[in-house]
């Protein structure tokens, strides 16, 4: 757990500043506590993706809501398509070849 | 050193070009082999290590000279293995930030995902889904938890929640707030607010179930002739008596002087006794315990 005082030390060239406005803006969602907001290390993770986005990339400052949206898209995607392979995994054999041919015949539908 | 390890043939830039030449087609690099920006794909991460490397060699004039002369290799330093954001996106605590956005409208084609997600589409077209929920970690001092308090939580969007914490809150209990999540989509209603709390230790309390255990040290006399002390408890300080002939690891139960069980009532707090020497034996203690022992002698170590 990261205080922002912590995350400002840990990461050394992004401002107390930017990183309240980043919290703020809601780029990223820290734990509240009585002390202030609290960072685990998904936190602290993001923050490092943010201050990249914008320090190496030069993404501006008004697209990183729409970047961090897609990843988080993604991110959801990958995590419904492995939960759904795994639920298909879990099918006998005759069942998981009726789903691959299936898959596979719409693929080949589509090339047409 | 292998060819390909040559900064500037990373960056695929000339060795005579400027500081923007070099910024401008590390940017150029960067958009494409960020591992972030490219979730699925691990080869990425070694050339995005590479090119950064190169980028933070070629971007230092001093070290870029230091390079040219030969002085230093490519490698310049090692920086430490950076964990990359889509490591810990992927693993479970990172659904906290995950869209549904990517796929929700699946839910109006597709009976499967309909029946996977249990919100079906109403009306053909049209989709109307549940917002998504949204989860906040809120930290509770550890006596708050116990008694119970109001508790601010501050939304991202400035704008700010009273939450109840109920009396007894473990942690990690989860908190739902109706419809303070995100809004829905379609005519959908708004996704809830989970607000998981995070008990913090408390410097003397610790909790066993529905205990509160309290370490309570008591002079050698306390222990010995027996005495009223104060404790603290959750409450407040309370009055309790030591009995005569006390000792170290003896526990005194304050019934119902705990935490409030989830069906009503309350648990112990347990009083812990650890008998503490003076600071000093002095004279007179010493010389009482030699006249003392030669009467009573006694082993307390007999059953080892």
């Amino acid at each position: 757990m990261f205080s922002e005082a912590e995350v400002v030390t840990v990461i050394e060239t992004i401002s107390l500043h930017e990183l309240r406005g980043w919290v703020h803006a809601g780029w990223v969602a820290p734990a509240q506590s009585e002390e202030g907001p609290v960072f685990d290390e998904l936190d602290v993770a993001r923050v490092r993706l943010v201050q990249q986005l914008r320090r190496d990339l030069a993404v501006p400052e008004d697209a990183v809501p729409l970047v961090l949206s897609l990843l988080d898209q993604v991110h959801g995607l990958r995590r419904e398509l492995r939960t759904l392979t795994q639920a298909v995994d879990a099918q006998p054999a005759p069942v998981r070849t009726d789903i691959c041919s299936a898959y596979q015949a719409l693929l080949r539908n589509r090339n047409i | 050193m292998p060819k390909s390890d040559d900064p500037y043939t990373l960056l695929g830039v000339s060795r005579t070009a400027s500081a923007d030449e070099i910024r401008k087609a590390y940017r150029k690099l960067a958009k494409e082999l960020h591992p972030d920006l490219n979730p699925g794909d691990k080869s990425v991460e070694d050339q995005f290590k590479n090119v950064s490397q190169a980028y933070h060699l070629l971007s230092d004039a001093e070290q870029r000279a230091r390079f040219d002369r030969g002085e230093i290799d490519a490698s310049g330093q090692e920086t430490p293995q950076q964990q990359y954001y889509r490591h810990y996106a992927d693993s479970d605590r990172g659904r906290r930030y995950d869209s549904s956005a990517g796929f929700r409208d699946f839910e109006g084609t597709s009976d499967i995902f309909a029946d996977l997600f249990g919100h079906g589409a109403e009306g053909a077209g049209r989709v109307h889904a549940r917002g998504q929920d949204v989860l906040y970690r809120l930290a509770v001092p550890f006596l708050d938890a116990v008694n119970g308090t109001k508790q601010h939580l501050n939304l991202p969007d400035g704008s700010s929640i009273e939450l109840t914490i109920p009396k007894g809150s473990r942690d990690g209990t989860m908190l739902r707030l109706r419809g303070k999540g995100r809004p829905g989509l379609g005519e959908g209603p708004p996704g809830d607010a989970l607000v998981e709390l995070s008990i913090q230790p408390h410097p003397y309390f610790t909790r066993d179930g529905d205990d509160l255990v309290l370490e309570l040290p008591i002079t050698l006399d306390e222990a010995a002739l027996g005495a009223k002390v104060e404790v603290p408890s959750a409450t407040g300080r309370l009055r309790v008596t030591v009995p005569k002939g006390s000792t170290t690891g003896d526990v005194l139960r304050l019934r119902g002087k705990g935490v409030a069980k989830a069906g009503g009532g309350h648990g112990d707090q347990r009083v812990v006794l650890k008998v503490v020497m003076p600071d000093e034996v002095d004279k007179d203690l010493a010389e009482f315990l030699e006249k003392w022992r030669k009467t009573h002698a006694y082993n307390p170590r007999a059953a080892l």
